[in-house]
């Protein structure tokens, strides 16, 4: 990252214009296994998104001490070690999200929007920018994973954020647990709930998401950089590649 | 003098339209139409409007929506919207009904750059989807001539005993105790089903019209067919009448007449409509005889829509006179 951006562009980059799910398509796999309930989908993304910060922050912190020859390690341990201490709190205080979530929550260690953000994003700029950037794209993901969990979950059971309660009685004592919709609880959708359910709301909003970017004034391969790049996280060229795809095109 | 003008060749035309094709479908489909309205009585007669309307309606609307030009004319949605009607029992709520159309026209075939896009076959992926979605209501069937009376009776489809029986030892005495319909009984229609897919004789019918008028070729259909009986004579040790069975049950010749031979979701030469017959039919038998559902048709034909473009790829003649091409090779090579 050459050029300098304010720290509100950090952020707001994550929500819609470089959104990582439905924009740079990474992290597909909680993506599609979580999102059939409102309730584990913001519990993820919430999860997801408190390893990303957190991770960011130290990576950015220890980018001049990592050995770039074994970098990738290093992130993983950082990133490990955030995710297990989230893993033991929410086994501690919200043990129905943790069944919910079940291998997912620990397998946040390997998705790849932490570990692309960590070799992207945050061990080549400062603590602050990183920090932010890792709660915008957290925030994103969620954003994402809401959205999607809405569509399967009112469509394909016929309720809206049932189970919130689990999560929301750590912090307060509302007897709050989401809402039932009166015909479409009786005759649900199941396919929405079932994978071939998820795929199809998956496809469809990364068509309208690119639609929304693309009215914006930003054509499709307007994405460019290590950011855009899927292969970003286990890349070691850093950014040389694009000058090489240049010269075969001119 | 007057100038000699010759226009851009192809200079010979066929009277052959798209509306004209599919009106020759719709005509085709008719007889199946009036029987299963007058077996299943006033609701069927709604599901088949509703599906036909709706069909047109999203249509209309979809094309106007993404600015394209209105194909509403050329009547293919009206055909979608009858197989649909076909493909669903006749107890369906009419807003299930619904669901289908949107999902045939604007998901499958509108998305896709409408007529003659879709990759697979608008009315049998709407029924797939249905069928996932409302695994209870999709398979509630009705005893013809009995729902017109206005009470409906829920039985199980012949099919679903038959595959039971598949897996008992003696089957011949298992056949005389399933308390199945009899043989002609099966080929009039009179047993629970789908709508359109109970009374063979009126597809049979609908199929010899499409052939006399030239509209479909018999391959898909014939090696489809014979793919399944030839399959069900070696799984049934012989026993024709599970032959015969297997055959007039679940919506196999619907789906091999009407559904397998569409157009833009089958094979174009004589080798490719061979290969996708063979393997609709043995998709269908593997499902029927081992699987867990017991109706394979709609699965076998919307896998083999998937395979087109690769059955294709390996069937494409050869130009005439043309020679084995080495030059590509030692091109590469050098």
């Amino acid at each position: 990252m050459a050029e300098k951006k304010s720290l509100g562009k950090e952020f707001t980059k994550g929500l819609v214009a470089e959104n990582p799910v439905l924009r740079l398509v990474l992290g597909t796999c909680p993506t599609l296994a979580v999102s059939t309930s409102v309730s584990s989908a913001i519990g993820m993304g919430l999860a997801a998104t408190i390893v990303l910060i957190c991770s960011n922050i130290v990576i950015s912190a220890l980018r001049k001490v990592i050995p770039s020859k074994v970098r990738i390690p290093a992130y993983i341990v950082v990133i490990a070690s955030f995710v297990t201490i989230i893993q033991l709190i929410v086994k501690a205080f919200v043990p129905a999200l943790d069944s919910a979530l079940g291998v997912y929550l620990p397998l946040i260690v390997v998705n790849c929007i932490i570990l692309g953000r960590a070799e992207a994003f945050a061990s080549k700029n400062a603590v602050l920018a990183s920090a932010v950037d890792g709660l915008g794209m957290g925030v994103g993901f969620t954003a994402a994973l809401f959205l999607m969990a809405t569509v399967r979950e009112v469509l394909g059971a016929g309720t809206f954020m049932v189970g919130i309660n689990d999560l929301l009685s750590v912090f307060s004592d509302t007897t709050f647990n989401g809402f039932t919709i009166p015909f479409l609880s009786e005759n649900p959708m199941i396919i929405f709930v079932l994978a071939p359910g998820g795929f199809f709301v998956f496809g469809i909003m990364i068509a309208l998401s690119n639609m929304l970017a693309e009215k914006k004034g930003k054509k499709r391969a307007e994405l460019r950089g290590c950011e855009a790049c899927p292969m970003a996280s286990t890349c070691s060229m850093n950014g040389s590649c694009e000058e090489k795809d240049k010269e075969v095109s001119e | 003098m007057k100038k000699l003008t010759v226009s851009a060749s192809p200079h010979a035309h066929s009277s052959e339209t798209t509306t004209g094709i599919m009106l020759d479908v719709i005509i085709s489909l008719l007889p199946a139409a009036i029987v299963s309205v007058f077996y299943f009585g006033l609701h069927a007669f709604a599901v088949l409007a509703t599906s036909i309307v709706s069909c047109v309606l999203f249509e209309y609307i979809s094309r106007k929506i993404m600015k394209r030009s209105n194909t509403v004319g050329d009547l293919s949605a009206v055909v979608t919207g009858i197989i649909l009607a076909f493909n669903l029992p006749s107890t369906l709520p009419l807003w299930m009904v619904v669901i289908g159309s949107f999902i045939a026209i604007v998901i499958v075939k509108q998305m896709f750059g409408g007529i003659g896009q879709n990759f697979v076959n608008p009315a049998i992926t709407a029924r797939i989807i249905l069928m996932s979605s409302f695994p209870l209501a999709m398979s509630t069937w009705t005893q013809p001539l009995v729902t017109r009376t206005g009470e409906a009776v829920t039985t199980a489809s012949p099919l679903a005993s038959l595959a039971g029986i598949t897996k008992e030892a003696d089957m011949v005495l298992a056949l005389e105790n399933a308390n199945l319909p009899s043989l002609k009984d099966m080929f009039l229609g009179l047993r629970p089903g789908s709508m359109g897919e109970v009374c063979a004789a009126a597809l049979l019918i609908g199929f010899v019209y499409l052939l006399i008028r030239r509209v479909i070729s018999p391959i898909i259909p014939l090696t489809f067919i014979g793919t399944v009986a030839v399959f069900m004579l070696i799984a049934g040790k012989g026993n024709l009448e599970f032959v015969v069975y297997q055959l007039l049950s679940g919506g196999l010749l619907l789906g091999a007449i009407f559904m397998a031979t569409d157009y833009t979701t089958s094979p174009i030469n004589k080798k490719g409509k061979i290969i996708f017959g063979i393997g609709c039919g043995l998709i269908t038998s593997v499902i029927r005889v081992f699987g867990l559902l017991p109706e394979g048709v709609s699965f076998s034909i919307i896998l083999m829509n998937i395979l087109v473009p690769h059955i294709e790829n390996l069937t494409t003649p050869k130009p005439f006179g043309s020679v084995k091409e080495k030059k590509s090779k030692e091109g590469t090579a050098a």
